[in-house]
């Protein structure tokens, strides 16, 4: 199951929402706000998502770790809006008869989601600026990564 | 002449000013919609690391456009 919310991510109630009793591990990845990127002293991120394909797409990649490494649940929830520093901002959860599918899922499920759901993170900086993370054109202004 | 729906997110909304437009205009495939609205808008963002969805599907820049499609315009993703 892949979600987006706007609301805090309550990762002990997700960690239970995964409990299998054919499960001998689980792993779980959370993505915090950092105070730091590229030089820049960031004071808090914002966080935006095309909902719609966030979850078609997140879904597409569930299934492809589930093939890759067979686990018996697994769940994803990125927030949106607003969110400051040390605050949750991505949540991966995935349990498995044995650790090995446990850790290679999770790690399969973050890194595609990074790179293929559309998500876009704002960074706000102590200076007042404010840049898109990624963005090519802020790149090359020295702006944001 | 193709009427297409064209939808900016993050960066893009914010340099061209609005969330969604209808422009009237003679594409043939994904990546002509984003040089058009490259140059109605005045943007320097090349579309290498960018992405497009057409109708609620991911789609590829050479995927051909049709009357009436709404196009999505997705800026560098970072999630995480």
């Amino acid at each position: 199951m892949v979600e987006v919310t706007e609301t805090p991510i309550d990762t002990a109630d997700l960690q239970r929402s995964l409990t299998n009793p054919a499960a001998g591990g689980y792993c779980a990845f959370e993505g915090w706000v950092r105070n730091e990127n590229e030089g820049h002293v960031v004071k808090r991120l914002e966080y935006e998502a095309y909902e719609p394909l966030v979850i078609a797409e997140g879904e597409k990649v569930l299934a492809e770790a589930k093939e890759r490494f067979p686990y018996l649940e697994a769940r994803c929830v990125h927030r949106v809006g607003l969110l400051e520093l040390g605050e949750c901002a991505v949540w991966v959860g995935v349990a498995s008869a044995h650790r090995d599918e446990a850790f290679k899922a999770c790690r399969y499920i973050i890194d595609q989601i990074k790179v293929r759901l559309p998500i876009w993170k704002k960074e706000h900086y102590a200076n007042g600026d404010s840049g898109w993370v990624n963005c090519e054109r802020c790149a090359a202004h020295g702006i944001a990564d | 002449m193709k009427s297409i729906t064209v939808r900016y997110f993050a960066m893009f909304r914010e340099h061209a000013g609005i969330a969604e437009e209808t422009l009237s205009i003679d594409a043939a495939t994904a990546h002509d919609v984003f040089e058009h609205t490259r140059e109605r808008h005045g943007s320097a963002e090349p579309n290498g690391h960018c992405k497009v969805a057409i109708n609620d599907q991911m789609a590829d820049w050479d995927s051909p456009v049709s009357d009436g499609d709404t196009v999505l315009l997705f800026p560098p993703v970072a999630g995480g």
